[in-house]
């Protein structure tokens, strides 16, 4: 036993997480050659990088009047979507959550919630543009899918966590059923659900910043132009204004959630 | 005596500073939906007009995934995905070491992390992917790339929350025993935040499987290319084949993340 004792390494190889570590490493080079992805091109990509870089700064101070427009636009999508994606989401996540609602209720909803997650936000942009041509609506419509999405399931998931005795006692006493969500439901997923609709907020500004390349309005395609017409020193402006917009988006959303945490 | 006490939730100022927000929120909604250049005809119509869409891809032309290279595509896209991952947490583990106030105790240091994290976020992977294939020319390369930039504020920021809430008492055992700092941080540090590395590998891994489904809009490589030739082709139902094909790996890659999760943690 004591012999055992003094010649037991403290940090005894794992060989199968080095075969693991291995296997990883085989399957870069793998990944390297079947993407065509050589160190040859990654160095004259290098090169273009630093000649690309020179192109966007100093940032161009032309069309201002155009990028102050889509600004605007683009917080217009993020602001119409993530209300009407939220109203729409509040009932849907009533309807999913299953400690409240019949079966036949609760699967249609998650359905619908699940068919709004299902796709990137891009994809279904591209969709839109489609049917209901270039433009703003476009991204309106995405957006309020991506919300419905997002915000439907975490407060179905809300709902379903909170606890069901203020919801008994309110219907041993006979109230009506709107006045138990009211006042039996509602209070108790408030706070994550302002918290859920600031993120969803957040992240629908992010995203219509991005949509406009695929035509559904915003910034987005501005930027895209920008890119296409190697007007590279406007393509800087666009993209400070782009991150500019965000943190104030994500600033605005930390001071809102402060307001209602306390 | 009729005077009873009132009572009240919130302060004066907190029933302010809500009433604010609401008020806030309104008028800006109340604002944008009187400027946005929406067209009424469009929006009326657009129930239609999707229908009118759906119609068109249907049925699923199934024959054009050997035809059009759709396969191929597929395999690229995970490719670019996973690659993407692998080469984000090279870059990321680093820059989150750099952010754990508790493992670098400069300042500046976890300032500039701090700044890395931020940037790499607010920069969408369409962008990104933009901003790359300038760099690269249009392919895989760019969409690796893309799909690395995004990924390192998402993995770094995790990374980091993960070391700063690690136990010091294994750190101090081995400082006392005078191990060299890689050690320390090969034996003390890996080991209690290896579930978390593993876990938020997993959950990047399968967004970038969705992000990389679009990047080739932008031409950075992947399904997102066969699915902008079949748009430009009009070719509806190979379109509704594509769709079909990014709904399976998206979902395949959430089953196997969560089964592999089961195991691994």
């Amino acid at each position: 036993m004591t012999a055992t004792a003094a010649i037991r390494t403290p940090f005894k190889p794992n060989w199968w997480a080095r075969l693991g570590w291995l296997l990883l490493v085989v399957y870069c080079f793998y990944a390297l050659s079947e993407l065509q992805i050589t160190w040859e091109r990654f160095v004259i990509g290098l090169g273009t990088g630093a000649k690309f870089l020179s192109e966007l700064f100093p940032p161009g101070m032309k069309r201002l009047g155009l990028l102050l427009d889509n600004l605007i636009e683009t917080v217009e999508i993020a602001v119409i979507s993530s209300a009407f994606g939220i109203l729409l989401s509040l009932p849907l996540g009533f309807l999913a959550a299953r400690n409240l609602m019949p079966g036949w209720l609760t699967w249609p909803s998650r359905a619908i919630i699940a068919l709004s997650r299902s796709f990137h936000p891009v994809i279904f942009a591209i969709l839109f543009v489609k049917a209901v041509g270039f433009g703003p609506l476009a991204g309106i419509l995405t957006l309020v899918f991506a919300s419905i999405g997002f915000v439907g399931k975490l407060f179905a998931e809300a709902i379903e966590e909170i606890s069901l005795k203020p919801v008994e006692a309110m219907k041993a006493a006979g109230a009506p059923f709107m006045s138990v969500i009211t006042y039996g439901v509602l209070p108790q997923v408030f706070n994550r659900f302002i918290g859920f609709s600031t993120y969803q907020f957040d992240s629908n500004l992010r995203n219509s910043t991005m949509i406009g390349v695929v035509g559904a309005g915003g910034i987005g395609g501005t930027l895209f132009a920008a890119f296409q017409r190697f007007d590279y020193d406007f393509l800087c402006t666009i993209l400070l204004s782009i991150i500019g917009l965000i943190m104030i988006g994500e600033y605005l959303a930390v001071k809102i959630k402060a307001v209602f945490n306390d | 005596m009729t005077d009873h006490r009132h009572w009240e939730r919130f302060t004066r100022a907190q029933r302010l500073a809500r009433f604010a927000v609401y008020l806030g929120a309104v008028a800006l909604l109340a604002v944008s939906m009187k400027t946005v250049e929406v067209i009424p005809d469009f929006l009326f119509d657009a129930p239609k007009q999707v229908v009118d869409l759906l119609n068109r891809m249907w049925p699923v032309d199934f024959g054009a995934y050997h035809k059009q290279g759709i396969h191929k595509a597929l395999i690229e896209t995970l490719n670019i995905s996973t690659l993407g991952t692998i080469v984000a947490l090279i870059m990321a583990v680093p820059v989150g070491v750099m952010a754990a106030k508790n493992i670098v105790q400069i300042p500046l240091l976890n300032w500039i992390a701090k700044f890395i994290l931020v940037s790499s976020r607010t920069v969408n992977t369409l962008v990104w992917a933009i901003l790359f294939v300038a760099v690269f020319g249009p392919g895989a390369l760019a969409g690796t790339m893309a799909i690395a930039f995004r990924s390192i504020g998402f993995c770094g920021k995790l990374l980091g929350e993960a070391l700063e809430e690690i136990k010091p008492g294994p750190i101090e055992a081995l400082k006392a025993a005078g191990a060299p700092w890689t050690s320390i941080l090969i034996k003390g540090y890996w080991p209690q935040v290896a579930p978390a590395f593993w876990g938020i590998s997993l959950f990047r891994w399968d967004i970038n499987v969705r992000e990389s489904a679009v990047i080739g809009l932008v031409g950075a490589g992947g399904i997102g290319v066969s699915l902008e030739d079949a748009l430009n082709m009009f070719r509806w139902t190979q379109v509704s084949l594509v769709l079909v094909c990014i709904f399976a790996v998206v979902v395949l890659a959430e089953v196997f993340v969560t089964k592999i999760r089961q195991k691994l943690i």
